[in-house]
């Protein structure tokens, strides 16, 4: 009986992001084009409805090019390194209400450990590509991804800290209830919480090599990095991979900070936690659209130096604001103290970074000023 | 310096991250504004709509003839100014020849390698006699490399009436042009009767 449960619980959740998957890639082109004063694809359907239809139908009926010197088991296995993992981590996601599939004690941990795998999926494609751009593009997004995983890490740390648990179960019920009847206890509503979700949005935009931080594959000097030489399905089961992750990292923001399943106003909360749950993810995965529509890709540089010169050191910051709420005991004297040290970092932050762009000066030497 | 300052000051770069937020509400502001005002939206679905051309948009030359016969109507004289001219060098023309291999005034073949044209008008403006103009089709295609992008004489060959509807200025002043021509020439026989 139980096995026929799980059977079906796997199937609702595979069937969500699967169809998810599909919504968003349209969604994604649309949104796209009309903030480019473009319509976007109308052709298929009504309103081009059925384009994911259509697009699934081409990437499986496409030749699927190896290249000679390509090492073919490699080249073959990445796509599917890619996108097994990603399936893992909904396992454990907390959607509450019955639906949740396993509650791992150390669920963040799992977490973590099954989403690097993807790192490694990254640098077979490229490595077993041969070719230069492949390359190049991998060494960028392991460079980047490991980089990006130490502030990811840090933050996530935060609600560990406070919830006492490392199970993502766990961590959603301690953000259960109300305060003052009305405004939920989500971590996000907390000096720390908000910080601390921020800087979990950024880093997993970067995890997920998502624009801002799309370097290794970009078009104008790598191709399409890591994969150029993919073509056909194997190249949809990366794009489904990255989708993924998108959709895992966003669930677990979900999770750490926007409460779960928990709705948001006690009077709404005859709706099921689970629906709860796809919607907040549903809405970070518009702000992560929207994101890619808005920001321009970053340099390699200027990638690093935002992870090192101010993510991690915001965790840190950020790490010790949660340490002090949690034994100042929350209420006023938390939102001071943290909140104070928290609007401090981001003051120094800003002088710095500021003073430093204005420390050069462009000369021109034949246009008149 | 100074402008310099001010229009960092104005592009918001007072606090950190407030040029980023200040970006995604533009976008924002661009996308629920399409749905509300179509203006916004400046492409066209492409095959089934079409934005006009504007009157002197260009693509490959063709021939105009007068009248309905292709062959009777044909204006060019095969005086070959324009091979000459042509920078790639894409026209190739053939006079007609009578039975005494004398050449006469008119092309036996006359073909444009469109894969080599330019677009560069230099044929239409040194014919003297009109003859060549350049046309405005734009969605080509063919099923080979060589051989179909050399349009012959048939193919080249349209009428007075197209030319007019495709470039109502450049026509008018052509017709007025031959016109003129016409009328002097006509005054020049007669007065070579009479002397
Ligand atoms: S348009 Fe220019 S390139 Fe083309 S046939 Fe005429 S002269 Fe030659
Ligand atoms: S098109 Fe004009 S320039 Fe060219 S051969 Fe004919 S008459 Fe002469």
């Amino acid at each position: 009986m139980w096995l026929v449960i799980i059977q079906l619980k796997i199937g609702i959740i595979l069937t969500f992001f699967s169809l998810l998957f599909a919504v968003a890639s349209l969604a994604e082109r649309k949104i796209l084009a009309r903030i480019q004063n473009r319509r976007g694809p109308n052709r298929v359907g009504p309103c081009g409805l059925f384009q994911p239809i259509a697009d699934g139908i081409k990437m499986l009926i496409k030749e699927d090019v190896v290249p000679r010197k390509a090492d073919r088991a490699l080249h073959f296995l990445a796509p599917i390194v890619m996108v097994a993992p990603m399936v893992l981590l909904f396992g454990i996601l907390p959607y509450g209400g019955g639906l949740t599939l396993v509650d791992l004690e150390v669920g963040l941990l799992f977490f973590f450990a099954v989403s690097s795998v993807s790192e490694l999926a990254v640098f077979m494609a490229g490595w077993s590509s041969a070719n230069k751009y492949s390359v190049f593009g991998a060494m960028r997004a392991i460079a980047q991804m490991v980089s990006y995983e130490v502030p990811l890490v840090l933050v996530a740390i935060t609600p560990v800290m406070v919830a006492g648990s490392l199970s993502l179960v766990h961590m959603v019920e301690d953000q259960a209830g109300y305060a003052i009847g009305v405004i939920p206890n989500w971590f996000v509503l907390t000096p720390w919480g908000i910080v601390g979700f921020l800087l979990l949005f950024v880093t997993s935009l970067a995890e997920a090599n998502r624009t801002p931080f799309d370097l290794p594959e970009g078009e104008s000097e790598l191709v399409a990095g890591h994969l150029t030489e993919y073509s056909g399905f194997k190249y949809a089961l990366f794009f489904m991979g990255e989708y993924f992750g998108i959709f895992a990292g966003s669930g677990l923001a979900v999770a750490l900070f926007l409460g779960g399943g928990g709705a948001p106003l006690p009077l709404l909360q005859w709706i099921p936690p689970y629906l709860w749950f796809f919607v907040k993810l549903v809405v970070l995965v518009g702000i992560v659209i929207w994101v890619r529509a808005s920001l321009p890709r970053m340099r390699i540089d200027q990638l690093m130096d935002l992870c090192w010169k101010g993510l991690v050191p915001l965790a840190f910051v950020n790490l010790i604001a949660a340490a002090i709420w949690h034994y100042s005991g929350g209420g006023w004297q938390g939102w001071i103290l943290a909140g104070g040290l928290l609007v401090g970092a981001y003051l120094m932050l800003n002088r710095v970074v500021l003073r430093s762009r204005c420390s050069w000066e462009r000369k021109y030497y034949l246009a008149k000023s | 310096m100074e402008r310099m300052a001010s229009h960092y000051r104005k592009s918001g770069g007072r606090w950190l991250g407030s040029g980023i937020l200040r970006g995604m509400g533009v976008t924002l502001k661009n996308w629920i504004g399409s749905y509300f005002d179509p203006s916004r939206l400046v492409t066209v679905c492409y095959p089934g709509e079409r934005l006009p051309l504007p009157e002197n948009s260009r693509s490959f030359p063709f021939l105009i003839y007068d009248g309905d016969d292709p062959e009777a109507g044909l204006r060019c004289v095969a005086c070959r100014i324009c091979e000459k001219e042509c920078p790639p060098e894409c026209i190739h023309i053939e006079n007609e020849r009578d039975e005494n291999g004398k050449p006469r005034k008119r092309p036996a073949v006359f073909d444009i390698d469109i894969s080599v044209c330019m677009s560069c008008q230099i044929c239409v403006e040194v014919c003297p006699f009109d003859a060549i103009e350049m046309d405005q089709i734009y969605a080509i295609s063919t099923n080979a490399r060589f051989e179909p992008l050399r349009l012959h004489k048939e193919q080249l060959l349209k009428p007075n009436e197209y030319f007019r509807e495709l470039s109502p200025t450049r026509s008018a002043a052509a017709d007025a042009r031959r016109e003129a021509e016409r009328a002097k020439q006509a005054k020049k026989k007669e007065a070579g009767k009479k002397g």
